[in-house]
């Protein structure tokens, strides 16, 4: 018996749509040593992620939202519980789940071609055509390709960041984790974001987590939203927002959701001082 | 080219001051030679050839003790910046060393090595390797984080860390601190060449002393400006390209 060999990993393979993550969280808890003592980021924070969800972390800064990411990117240990990706225990960051950071942190010495490339050289089985063409691709779905020889300093804010959209989508990660990606940027460019993102979650099918303190950009892009308490960090409450998409975040309907959000996350704020005594 | 002409100018006009001042009679022609004598001075000892061995012989040990305190210098402030016990050894003695003038390297060389290259070497070593020691450990240590947080998420790890992310984010503390070296490393050999007379061979520095010795103040003057000449060429062959990339990338302000 003799089967034709296929060769390994084109680049219409290497740009297939792979089947996103499942991401389950038990009971993880995190400590931070403070100048005012120990102070419990997370306590026993539990959540289930399904396949392809777009999952929004929201809550006051200091809730721990960002910690819990950092976790589930590997970059930070929890002191107890764990986080399986696929059934597979986290151990350590990795490039089935890609970072994008609140400050851009492209790489200063590399122009944009080269940054979106860095991800794609540190994987195997790659040919030097495979991983031209395929960050020229990702260039050109964030809408980018004009400036792929451009220096990073020349890029405006929301340039910058579809740069670092494209190099978190070119190792075709499972999970995409995302936090406060927008936040420094001006309006319009972040509502022209919105519209892209959900474009690019269509059309890669990632599994999304998204940390951010605007309820609005949350229920705009989240399947669900998920409130988060400080002093210990908890997950408070939970929403589903089911609209259709793509969605304006300027809608009636997204508005009132988000009314419905923030009226929870105020109920919270006013209720931290009388816990705090 | 407007700039080039200015430049152009100002520099005829200082001539111009120096042959005036000349002229004055103000100090004894012993004293303050004119241009013109200068210029014949280094027409004669470029054709029969001093001044061409001596540059050679200088910058050969130049070259030869900046390239071994590079080598030793990158590793050793790499070293410095990763591990605390290496910090509080080598990085201060680094520290300490590298405020030593390394002038005061002469007089070691010579007890140590006697008259010879091994002792200008030194010299020029220990001017260089301070500098890319505390410039590298700094460079590191100033890599934002989230440099290598971005990279370790892409699965970036160890050698291609150091490689491909935090040498390339230290760069511009490091080319500065090579730029630092080289002109520590620039003037100790002076120094040394001027202070000792090596039977292996006559550099710039000794063509400066002779030139005292002989009172021949054309020849201390000519080879002044040749040393002058040769760190600007340095500066501009070498270095300039190198900032002026990274400005370029970095995107700051270019002078």
């Amino acid at each position: 018996m003799h089967r034709a060999v296929r060769p390994r990993s084109s680049v219409s393979e290497e740009l297939e749509v792979i089947a996103p993550s499942k991401l389950a969280i038990e009971n993880v808890s995190k400590n931070f040593q403070s100048a005012s003592g120990p102070v419990l980021a997370l306590d026993r924070v539990s959540l289930n992620v399904a396949e392809g969800e777009f999952v929004c972390l929201v809550g006051a800064s200091g809730c721990g939202k960002t910690t819990l990411l950092n976790i589930i990117a590997g970059l930070e240990k929890p002191d107890s519980g764990r986080v399986l990706a696929d059934g597979k225990p986290v151990i350590g960051p990795g490039r089935e789940r890609l970072v994008m950071f609140q400050e851009p942190a492209l790489f200063p010495w590399l122009n944009v071609f080269g940054n979106v490339l860095f991800g794609l050289k540190l994987k195997p089985n790659l040919t030097r055509k495979d991983r031209h063409d395929v960050a020229t691709y990702y260039l050109e779905l964030v809408g980018l390709s004009r400036f792929e020889r451009a220096n990073i300093h020349e890029l405006s804010g929301g340039m910058k960041q579809r740069v670092s959209l494209a190099r978190a989508l070119a190792p075709n990660p499972r999970v995409l984790l995302m936090d406060e990606p927008f936040a420094a940027l001006d309006a319009l460019t972040r509502e022209q974001l919105y519209g892209d993102i959900q474009e690019i979650w269509q059309a890669r099918r990632k599994t999304i987590v998204f940390v951010t303190h605007n309820v609005r950009e949350a229920a705009c892009l989240g399947d669900r939203v998920l409130l988060f308490s400080p002093h210990p960090g908890r997950i408070h409450e939970e929403f589903a927002v089911q609209l259709p998409r793509p969605r304006d975040i300027n809608s009636v309907d997204l508005a009132a959701h988000a009314t419905r959000i923030t009226k929870a996350l105020k109920s919270i704020g006013q209720a931290e001082p009388i816990a705090a005594k | 080219m407007k700039r080039f002409l200015l430049a152009a100018a100002f520099f005829a006009v200082l001539v111009l001051l120096w042959e005036a001042t000349y002229r004055a009679k103000i100090w004894s022609p012993v004293l303050l030679p004119s241009p013109r004598q200068v210029v014949s001075y280094l027409e004669s000892a470029a054709a029969d050839g001093t001044l061409f061995k001596a540059t050679v012989i200088t910058m050969r040990r130049l070259l030869v003790g900046y390239l071994i305190g590079l080598v030793m210098g990158l590793p050793l402030g790499l070293l410095t910046a990763r591990w605390k016990l290496f910090h509080d050894t080598i990085g201060t003695l680094a520290l300490g060393l590298q405020t030593l003038p390394s002038v005061c390297w002469v007089p070691l060389a010579l007890l140590w090595f006697g008259q010879t290259e091994a002792a200008m070497l030194f010299v020029v070593v220990m001017g260089t390797l301070w500098s890319v020691v505390i410039a590298t450990e700094t460079g590191v240590r100033n890599v934002p984080p989230i440099y290598r947080r971005a990279a370790l998420t892409m699965g970036s790890k160890r050698l291609h860390m150091w490689f491909k992310v935090i040498l390339p984010a230290a760069l511009p503390f490091i080319v500065s601190g090579m730029k630092q070296g080289w002109a520590f490393a620039w003037r100790s050999l002076m120094a040394a060449e001027i202070f000792v007379t090596i039977l292996t061979g006559f550099g710039l520095g000794q063509l400066l002393h002779y030139g005292r010795e002989l009172s021949a103040m054309e020849q201390v003057i000519g080879i002044m400006i040749v040393i002058i000449v040769i760190g600007l060429l340095a500066d501009k062959i070498f270095f300039s390209p190198i900032e002026k990339f990274l400005h370029r990338r970095w995107g700051t302000s270019q002078a």
